[in-house]
């Protein structure tokens, strides 16, 4: 599978993304400008990296929700291609609406940098299956606004659908997220949203690699 | 030319963090009768048209598409 990297100015974890992409893939993603109007047929995921991008001005991902790659995101969303957004990428996708709810100052109103445990809360997404079922990981969080929140109705729909993948153990909760959410998918399965940073743990040299099978599994190198 | 200003809070029963800091400083400084506060932002938006309506209408979409997000805001816009 071919995956590329959607490149907007203020972002800063694009380089470490490119590293960890490149590293489990074996092939260096393509880089998609903000600009670009059109994605390649051939590329199966599309990761939005973190960051501040256009420097959380007015909310956090909402300029950047607005340029035009992500029309394009959009549509390759809509026919089925894999999308990550990973900490300010799921704050843009919640954004463009590609996924339900708004991230809020977090409750603690500080920004947490520490690692988190999250528990697999659907290891049947295509993110997912290569954890098992309730797996308890390590992960890094980094970020000021990651309080997840959405409506009742929303919320009940996104647990009866199993849309939460991934959920904070509840002692390391960093933010107030409802329901302890730390990631989601949509309805259809293929675009995710989470905040915490599984690029940052994928090797030996990161202290863990707990966040290595979400990629594999991303990219389809595991056996569903 | 007309001027005009969109205000954005947040909806009832959102949680507001930074409003319940402030009201604590309020709080602190003296202000002790200080029942709650709601944090939110303002735009002064500037519009070519003089044709009022027209503003009103413009103003309704750039809030919905941009200045508020719906999930978690209101607005209210306002010609000056």
């Amino acid at each position: 599978m071919k995956a590329a990297v959607i490149l907007l100015p203020g972002l800063n974890r694009d380089r470490d993304m490119i590293a960890a992409l490149t590293k489990i893939s074996g092939q260096a993603p393509q880089t998609i400008w903000q600009t670009e109007t059109s994605i390649d047929d051939d590329i199966d995921l599309i990761v939005i990296p973190g960051g501040f991008s256009y420097g959380d001005y007015l909310r956090c991902g909402a300029i950047a929700a607005r340029m035009p790659v992500m029309r394009a995101v959009r549509e390759k969303a809509e026919k089925g291609t894999r999308v990550i957004g990973v900490c300010n990428g799921f704050q843009i996708l919640l954004e463009t609406g590609l996924l339900p709810g708004a991230l809020m100052r977090n409750a603690s109103l500080k920004f947490v940098c520490r690692e988190v445990n999250l528990e697999v809360a659907n290891s049947g997404t295509a993110f997912t299956q290569g954890y098992s079922q309730g797996q308890i990981i390590r992960c890094p969080v980094a970020h000021h606004d990651g309080n997840y929140f959405t409506d009742p109705d929303t919320l009940a729909s996104l647990e009866a659908n199993r849309q939460v993948a991934f959920r904070y153990t509840p002692d390391t909760n960093p933010n107030g997220s409802l329901n302890n959410i730390a990631g989601i998918v949509n309805t259809a399965g293929n675009v995710l949203g989470m905040m915490p940073h599984p690029e940052n743990l994928i090797e030996a040299a990161h202290g863990g690699s707990d966040g290595r099978a979400l990629f594999e599994s991303a990219l389809g190198l595991v056996d569903a | 030319m007309i001027k005009a200003r969109v205000t954005v809070t947040l909806k009832n029963g959102v949680l507001d963090p930074q409003g319940k800091a402030i009201e604590h400083a309020l709080d602190g400084l003296g202000f002790s009768g200080v029942g709650q506060v709601r944090q939110g932002k303002v735009f002064d938006i500037v519009l070519e048209t003089s044709d009022r309506a027209e503003a009103e209408a413009e103003l309704k979409a750039m809030a919905e598409k941009l200045l508020a997000n719906m999930v978690i805001e209101d607005f209210t816009v306002e010609v000056l």
